[in-house]
């Protein structure tokens, strides 16, 4: 609590708080409120969205872009993958993470290894999609530039077109995001197991539990809060993923996400995309007040 | 622990180590790709894997014939007669066919046979095609031909000037070719060509380095007052501030970039300064916050006592205190901002970062992965240097629990 003997002015407070509270307001409250207003809206931000209904088509009347944001197939694709993304790739990534933080916990030469493991954290997504295009090279014909390719080759197997090659692309673009990620959730979780109290796990040892015992019935638990926190972090960043997939395909052969959509929208219908951003915002709003409660919990507990 | 037993302890991890040096082999093993082939020639990039460079290399063209016919006598480097340098261009030209360098070997030296053992074929056809390779060999020990080298610097420069033809900057600019002259300087000046990553490089510099201040400067106030001034409503505002740092930033850029148009702000740096800038305050206040106001509280109240206002507490005493806060807030700030794609891309289209810039050179045929690979690695250089040097004030910003827009 602040000290009652420090007096200030009754305006003291808002002078300090003036910038910050003006930039917010115009770049975050503001937009998010227009955003809600333009997504009623047609492709050029004059009429009501119900005016670009068409004769005999369906009609959600004023909420017609988000009949197009719930129901297009390019949508209905985009979503799709983003779930996959969420179902597949965030738990992927977590485990990965996992079994790597304790793994390298046992070495010596641990802050090599999660300093390597963290490094794509560094480099813009931009960059990291330029290394991966380089890994999933596809040539017809020719000697194969691309390593995966390249070991195919070396045993005698044809080339995949790994990019374009509808479901394993997704696959190898969540691989991608996998490498970029792994070392974030990595860092916390590692943080998060290093905080379990030596003398716990070394007494269940003493008593006899194995590895794996002291993992699942000590280890784990403990740093559950911890896991929560990452997979929520984790949904939301992959919740709005869109760099890694405009730079590796740009949505084509099936694997469009939600963020790119919007962002293939944004000059040609601005109705549709700002639709979009709000879906992407009510998506994200469950994990927002969990997040907020969790906040309390810390608060209260201080 | 006596040496057995450790050499047990060291055979028990060894599963442990295979995985740990496995996992972080595949890690590195793309950027490694891309690496390598950033210093590769363009031509020997589409024909052939960046892990042949690693396997043995195939001779040079007329070796195994010189070495054959001629080294016995003249040496590996040619050098061994002095009076039949074959490493001098003056010797060697005075051959510019095969057939010359025949008949000059049917003549015997000192009485005896040029080629004793071994001996030329006996068929001029079959002399002519065995000394053919043996006279560019020649030719390249003489320095006459470029012995392709296997790596090379020209895709880093053919990226910083923007040079996105068949064939490379430096060379072309030497031989004076018109349609590269046509487009390029051939001078110094050709490193700020818009189309280049060093114009990219000083645009990402001129967004970055206010976009980092400006957040930190406001958040540090906001947060003392937070922190340490009493006001009505401070945990409601900080509440719907915890809030804000949730709201993707997709939410505010069809506003903001109308709103930009009608200010005549579109494609401006201070629009991207500001738009960085307000999306990177609610963490930010948040994260200051926190850190200032975990701060002894008898420290305030002391220089309270001894005079200082609120404004000397927070220049002399909070932001001093709060430096180890500042520095992670920076340097994730930098990164962030750095790194940035979708904000860089809507609002700042005709000052191209890196980012946007090697977006621009990526083909979707894969034809100039020599520029692309230069440029990418450009683009690395600083924020991994900035990662490197300060990666535990990096990764202690990440923990403090960022969800960020």
């Amino acid at each position: 609590m602040v000290p009652k003997i420090m007096k200030q002015g009754r305006l003291a407070p808002w002078l300090y708080l003036l910038p910050s509270l003006i930039l917010m307001t115009i770049f975050i409250v503001y937009p998010t409120f227009a955003t809600i207003r333009l997504s009623l809206l047609d492709a050029h931000s004059v009429n009501s969205a119900a005016t670009t209904c068409q004769p005999g088509q369906p009609c959600w009347g004023i909420f017609e872009n988000y009949r197009y944001a719930l129901t297009n197939p390019e949508m209905l694709a985009a979503l799709r993958n983003n779930a996959l993304w969420i179902l597949l790739m965030v738990p992927g990534t977590i485990i990965g993470a996992l079994f790597f933080a304790l793994l390298a916990d046992r070495v010596p030469y641990e802050n090599l290894a999660k300093s390597i493991i963290f490094m794509p954290m560094a480099i813009s997504f931009v960059g990291a999609s330029v290394i991966w295009r380089f890994v999933y090279d596809f040539r017809s014909s020719g000697p194969q530039i691309g390593i995966l390719n390249g070991i195919i080759t070396a045993f005698g197997g044809q080339p995949v077109a790994w990019l374009s090659a509808p479901i394993i692309n997704n696959f190898c673009l969540m691989l991608v995001g996998v490498w970029l990620w792994a070392g974030f959730c990595m860092t916390i979780l590692s943080a998060a197991i290093k905080g379990v109290p030596a003398e716990i796990l070394e007494a269940a040892r003493v008593d006899g539990a194995n590895e794996f015992q002291v993992f699942g019935n000590i280890l784990l638990p403990s740093i559950m809060p911890t896991i929560v926190v990452v997979t929520t972090t984790m949904t939301i960043i992959i919740l709005k993923v869109f760099d890694v997939v405009y730079v590796m395909t740009g949505g084509y052969f099936d694997t469009e996400v939600i963020a790119n959509r919007m962002f293939e929208l944004i000059v040609t219908n601005a109705g549709q995309s700002t639709a979009i951003a709000v879906v992407l915002i009510v998506l994200t709003i469950p994990i927002m007040i969990f997040n907020v409660q969790r906040f309390r919990r810390e608060e209260a507990a201080r | 622990m006596n040496p057995l037993s450790r050499l047990n302890k060291f055979f028990g991890k060894l599963p442990v180590h295979f995985a740990v040096i496995l996992m972080c082999l595949l890690w590195v093993i793309p950027t490694l790709g891309l690496f390598v082939t950033s210093f590769r020639p363009r031509e020997a990039v589409l024909t052939g894997g960046w892990w042949t460079v690693f396997l043995p290399q195939p001779q040079a063209v007329g070796q195994p014939e010189y070495t054959k016919y001629c080294s016995s006598c003249h040496g590996a480097n040619g050098k061994a007669i002095a009076s039949a340098d074959l490493s001098n261009p003056s010797v060697v030209n005075q051959y510019q066919s095969a057939a010359s360098l025949l008949i000059m070997l049917r003549e015997p030296i000192n009485g005896q046979p040029h080629l004793l053992n071994p001996t030329l074929p006996s068929t001029p056809k079959d002399a002519l095609n065995t000394l053919t390779p043996v006279l560019t060999y020649l030719q390249t020990l003489s320095g006459q031909k470029q012995a392709s080298s296997q790596f090379t610097l020209n895709n880093y420069v053919d990226a910083i000037v923007g040079y996105k033809g068949t064939t490379d900057y430096l060379p072309d600019c030497q031989n004076k070719v018109p349609s590269t002259l046509a487009v390029m300087n051939c001078n110094a000046s050709d490193i700020l060509n818009p189309a280049g990553i060093g114009a990219a490089f000083i645009n990402t510099f001129i967004v970055v380095i206010p976009a980092t201040l400006f957040p930190i400067i406001f958040a540090a106030l906001a947060a003392y007052a937070f922190a340490w001034l009493d006001f009505k409503g401070r945990q409601w505002i900080f509440a719907l501030l915890i809030g804000l740092q949730i709201v993707p930033l997709q939410m505010a850029l069809v506003p903001i970039a109308q709103l930009y148009v009608q200010l005549g702000m579109q494609s401006t740096f201070l629009g991207i300064w500001l738009f960085h800038t307000g999306f990177g305050l609610p963490y930010a206040i948040y994260l200051m916050r926190n850190f200032i106001g975990s701060l002894p509280r008898e420290i305030f109240e002391s220089a309270y006592l001894d005079g200082a206002n609120h404004w000397a507490a927070f220049r002399r005493l909070a932001l001093p205190l709060a430096m180890p806060a500042i520095a992670s807030l920076g340097i994730y700030q930098f990164l962030w901002v750095w790194n940035d794609f979708l904000v860089a891309k809507i609002f700042l289209t005709t000052h191209p970062v890196l980012t946007v810039q090697i977006q621009n050179l990526i083909d979707p045929l894969g034809r100039n992965w020599n520029i692309l690979t230069g440029a990418a690695f450009l683009s690395f250089i600083i924020p991994m240097v900035v990662f490197i040097a300060f990666q535990r004030y990096f990764v202690r910003g990440l923990l403090a629990g960022s969800v960020k827009g």
